[in-house]
């Protein structure tokens, strides 16, 4: 695609601030996980779109390709993949366990709960 | 680009939807298109990871931690909507004019092409003599990273485990009688479990070969972990949970879990004792590539089996609590 | 002959991405959610099988021809059944399908159980 070269990175720049803004005002926990996996993703797509190069195909080598792209940041993105999934993981963990304590997962309601004491 | 902008308007769907349980499923989603978008990129090995995990397992997850909360609908109390839009933009805008010094989309002379990454994409053939580079590097030469990544996925199990883990409560047989099946609807379900019975081997026959085959394409252990632990999830969803925990029992998956970065971390140590220095694949065999291939070979299967355990592990966890 | 295999796999693409769009549209404009079930499966065989068979067309005899036949044969064996479980478990939540009323009156509160085993 023609674009100016710098519009891929201002979407990134969107998707990342959408995440942000999730995290920071919505009171629900599990919506503030989304949030937080859709940030990780805009991280991701940033780093693969920077691995990117023009006329370049996946890093396999084979036969009478000339120009590759750039492999590094797959495998960087790779680690980070799997280590959100972790995170993921082990916030909706956290997630269940307050709902057992608290009995709610809003925000709001469990600093209520909390100044009660 | 139109998928760019395409998970734009997602992620706006997602920040504006309430009903948690369609923020899932449009999480889902994205991370599918996103998946999409890495295969445009040219990353495929990334956008297997990314489908695989984002749209499977994170998906799955955020279900049953639904199912267990009971949190269907949020009611939206934004006391301070304004402030956190301020401060959005303004970090919006900062980050855009960091943008404005970096090299453009697809620049071949750009500073993150040319440093260290000429060395791989040339010497791989010969140094290792894999096809895929992908692997080669995550594998050799950032051998490393990647035994920190399989322990921090083994620490995420054992967090999990440790936080909503219960004792086991003795071995609660499944009772195939009469009732049970009248309750578990035997006579139901007939095309679900029919076909996932057919699926089923299918499922872990691709996980082994995208194990295994990962060497000269998209694939590795990552991928092949999870696919293998989607297999054991969807005998869990359609037959009962407690089945499919027979089948798979609570110490078999943590052994493996275990037993994964044991494999990895062992190699290294193999490799130390060897006279290289750690995970240095190199002194495995007579050959230095056919070492490099042996020590692939095994870290990849390491992480695999600990990616499947680990995975198994943390849905059971989830599957198996009192609601 | 070239060009005979390229206009029949161009044909068979564009007749799948035909049934794509009216699939999507069918999935956002038809009242009930056991509708729209037709929609979704339109999308998942005629679309996708369609484009892959047209892929299949372009690779003539090539392993990718033999790995696209194993995609059209799972996507026909998983398609149907998420469709069918999609459908059961709206049906376990509560929603029945939209009858048109008849004109006498009579009893049309629910429709018929999709699937009697």
């Amino acid at each position: 695609m023609e674009f100016p070269g710098l519009i891929n990175y201002w979407i990134v720049v969107v998707l990342m601030m959408t995440g942000f803004y999730i995290v920071i005002a919505h009171n629900n926990l599990v919506k503030k996980i989304v949030g937080l996996n859709i940030f990780q993703v805009s991280m991701f797509t940033f780093y693969i779109t920077m691995g990117k190069v023009k006329g370049g195909t996946a890093p396999i080598l084979a036969e009478g390709i000339a120009q590759y792209s750039n492999p590094l940041p797959h495998v960087l993105i790779l680690t980070a993949i799997v280590v959100g999934v972790a995170t993921t993981a082990l916030g909706l963990a956290l997630v269940v366990r307050i709902r057992d304590a608290y009995g709610t997962v809003e925000d709001d309601e469990i600093e209520a709960q909390e100044n009660e004491r | 680009m139109s998928l760019m902008a395409f998970m734009a308007v997602i992620g706006f769907a997602v920040a504006r939807l309430r009903n948690l349980f369609g923020v899932v499923i449009l999480t889902g989603i994205f991370s599918l298109t996103s998946a999409v978008l890495y295969v445009v990129l040219d990353a495929v090995d990334v956008a297997f990871t990314e489908a695989a995990v984002g749209a499977g397992i994170a998906t799955v997850l955020m279900l049953g931690t639904l199912a267990l909360t009971t949190s269907e609908e949020k009611t939206v109390s934004d006391n301070k909507p304004l402030l956190a839009l301020l401060l959005v933009t303004v970090t919006g805008a900062a980050l855009i004019y960091g943008t404005l010094d970096m090299p453009h989309y697809g620049d071949p002379t750009a500073p993150i092409n040319n440093h260290v990454v000429p060395r791989y994409l040339a010497d791989s053939a010969y140094e290792i003599g894999l096809p895929n580079v992908v692997t080669s590097v995550l594998a050799s030469y950032r051998g490393y990273d990647t035994l920190g990544e399989t322990f921090v996925i083994f620490t995420a199990a054992a967090g999990v485990l440790l936080i909503i883990g219960r004792p086991q409560r003795g071995r609660r047989r499944a009772h195939r009688d009469a009732q049970w099946d009248i309750e578990h609807g035997i006579r139901k379900n007939v095309i679900l479990r029919v076909v996932s019975k057919l699926l089923l081997p299918m499922i872990l026959l691709f996980a082994l070969y995208v194990q295994w085959h990962g060497d000269f394409g998209p694939g590795g252990g990552f991928q092949a972990g999870v696919i293998f632990a989607s297999g054991f999830i969807l005998y869990a969803l359609i037959f009962d949970v407690d089945l499919a925990r027979a089948v798979v029992a609570p110490k078999v998956s943590r052994f493996f879990l275990a037993l994964g970065v044991l494999l990895y971390g062992g190699v290294g140590v193999v490799s130390l004792l060897l006279g290289g220095n750690f995970l240095d694949y190199s002194v495995l065999a007579y050959v230095p590539t056919q070492g490099q291939h042996i020590g692939i070979l095994l870290v990849e299967l390491g992480v695999g089996i600990t990616v499947a355990a680990a995975m198994i592990t943390i849905f059971f966890t989830f599957a198996s609590q009192e609601r | 002959m070239e060009m005979l295999f390229d206009a029949v796999s161009w044909v068979l693409i564009l007749v799948g991405s035909v049934f794509l769009v009216v699939g999507g549209i069918g999935v956002v404009r038809l009242p009930d959610v056991f509708t729209r079930m037709h929609g979704a499966g339109i999308i998942d065989t005629m679309g996708a099988c369609a484009i892959l068979i047209g892929l299949m067309v372009q690779a003539w005899f090539n392993i990718v021809t033999i790995k696209l036949v194993l995609i059209v044969v799972f996507i026909m064996f998983t398609s149907p059944t998420t469709t069918h479980a999609l459908a059961r478990a709206a049906l376990g939540g509560g929603a029945r399908p939209q009858v048109r009323e008849s004109p006498e009156g009579a009893d049309v509160g629910e429709g018929e159980s999709p699937s009697k085993t």
